[in-house]
């Protein structure tokens, strides 16, 4: 895989410098079998440093989980070489399945067959709250 | 269909709507007596109760309609390893309401996402506790004639304390009120309480002293630590008495304070209080069982 430039695939660009394994291991990018590069430390003039991942195959990324962990990522879509879309990430409204509750006298602790929920209170400092019980995860 | 899960499930202009009706029942109970003739309220109390579960059975009873249900989890299919949701879902078959309290928090927004009819929290554990704030509101609206412009000091366990945060809830919607949080710093109201008294522009203060905040207040709402919240024994013991109110507590407060509990009690009020005009709770009690007479009124027929 030539890292400058991948011919068809996705670059996640902008993630905050050191985020980038946790990105990785996040998406299960462990688990393709294409080429998946990433980039640590790049330098960057508007975040100072920046992390990047190159993948070497157009998947589907799970853009809630991405816009839960680093907002500031965006997504480019690659074809022949160039970049035919890119997606800016926010905050999700609603999170589905992706976190669980911490509070131990949550219903979600003893009805296993309810989705985890989270609804976004918060934009500004991160906080979500939990659809049923209302505990906070940030 | 519309459940009450949260106080915040009605808009201030209906709790008022629910109030004044709750008045009218008051007033002449004989007009209700067949309003809910054939229908079935399910009472479904995975967790002990008496005042909540009674009143809830008392209004349906009042108002012609019929009551089915348990009064403890060991007596539902739940010992089985029934799921709430399974439970949820065949009551439904048999009620055309719904009031189940229940010791895990958010479970009623789970059971709202099966049923078939309305479903109304009766206490979901240390989370919120609706009904018991209707009844408080009624309470303070027929003493104090309003429901804003008041100083409201709540003392005790602000943490577990679900009518607490329900009552808090309600409250900071009405305008001009303000909140004394008395509570020592383990059991103080949690931050999604204070998020929302910030997010309404809400005046509260924390503070740990009942006998420094007493003078101001309008209302002062105690309630018990509760035992059954803790996970350690020995933190509820060495909480447990933090606050006794005394008759000699209540000489620096006014003379038109009122002093609500939303019962049972445990050491919390002397006894003595009782006996002090200012003392309400029992009257709590009572208008408990008018304002969910008007509550199930109001979900099966003009809100259904």
């Amino acid at each position: 895989m030539n890292i400058d430039a991948i011919q068809r695939g996705i670059v996640l660009d902008h993630i905050s410098a050191g985020r980038g394994m946790d990105i990785y291991r996040a998406l299960h990018l462990d688990e393709l079998s294409c080429s998946v590069a990433i980039i640590r430390n790049v330098k960057s003039p508007a975040m100072g440093k920046k992390d990047i991942i190159k993948i070497d195959e157009d998947i589907d990324i799970d853009l809630d989980v991405l816009g839960f962990l680093d907002p500031g990522i965006t997504v480019n879509i690659i074809e022949d070489g160039v970049i035919v879309e890119k997606k800016h990430l926010a905050l999700p409204h609603r999170l589905t399945g992706i976190l669980q509750c911490r509070n131990p006298r949550c219903i979600t602790v003893q009805e296993k067959s309810l989705q985890q929920i989270f609804l976004l209170k918060d934009a500004e400092r991160h906080i979500y709250r939990c659809y049923y019980c209302d505990a906070e995860q940030k | 269909m519309r459940h009450l899960i949260n106080i915040t499930d009605f808009t201030p202009e209906e709790i008022v709507e629910l109030l004044d009706l709750g008045d009218r029942m008051i007033a002449d109970p004989a007009q209700w007596r067949s309003s809910q003739q054939g229908r079935i309220l399910a009472t479904l109390f995975f967790e002990p109760s008496t005042r909540t579960r009674l009143s809830f059975e008392s209004a349906m009873q009042s108002l012609g309609g019929s009551t089915l249900g348990f009064a403890t989890a060991d007596s539902s299919s739940t010992t089985k390893g029934e799921s709430l949701l399974d439970t949820i879902s065949t009551v439904s078959c048999y009620s055309d309401i719904i009031a189940m309290r229940h010791p895990r928090e958010g479970a009623p927004v789970a059971a709202a996402l099966k049923s078939r009819v309305p479903v109304i929290n009766a206490g979901d554990g240390g989370h919120n506790h609706p009904t018991q704030t209707l009844t408080d509101m009624m309470t303070i609206r027929r003493r104090k004639g309003v429901l804003d412009g008041l100083t409201i000091g709540v003392c005790g366990d602000l943490k577990f304390g679900r009518t607490v945060h329900s009552l808090l809830d309600a409250m900071s919607r009405c305008p001009g009120n303000r909140f004394v949080l008395i509570s020592p710093p383990e059991l103080r109201v949690p931050s999604y309480v204070t998020d929302m008294l910030q997010s309404r522009g809400s005046r509260y203060t924390e503070v740990e002293s009942m006998e420094a905040a007493m003078a101001q207040l309008d209302v002062l709402y105690m309630t018990r630590v509760q035992r059954e919240r803790f996970f350690n024994e020995a933190d509820y013991v060495r909480l447990k008495d933090t606050y006794i109110l005394t008759p000699e507590k209540l000489a620096g407060a006014r003379d038109d304070l009122i002093v609500m509990h939303p019962l049972p009690r445990v050491n919390e009020i002397d006894t003595r209080v009782d006996d002090d005009p200012r003392a309400v709770y029992f009257e709590q009690v009572r208008n408990g069982r008018f304002v969910r007479m008007a509550l199930i009124q109001k979900m099966l027929e003009d809100w259904a």
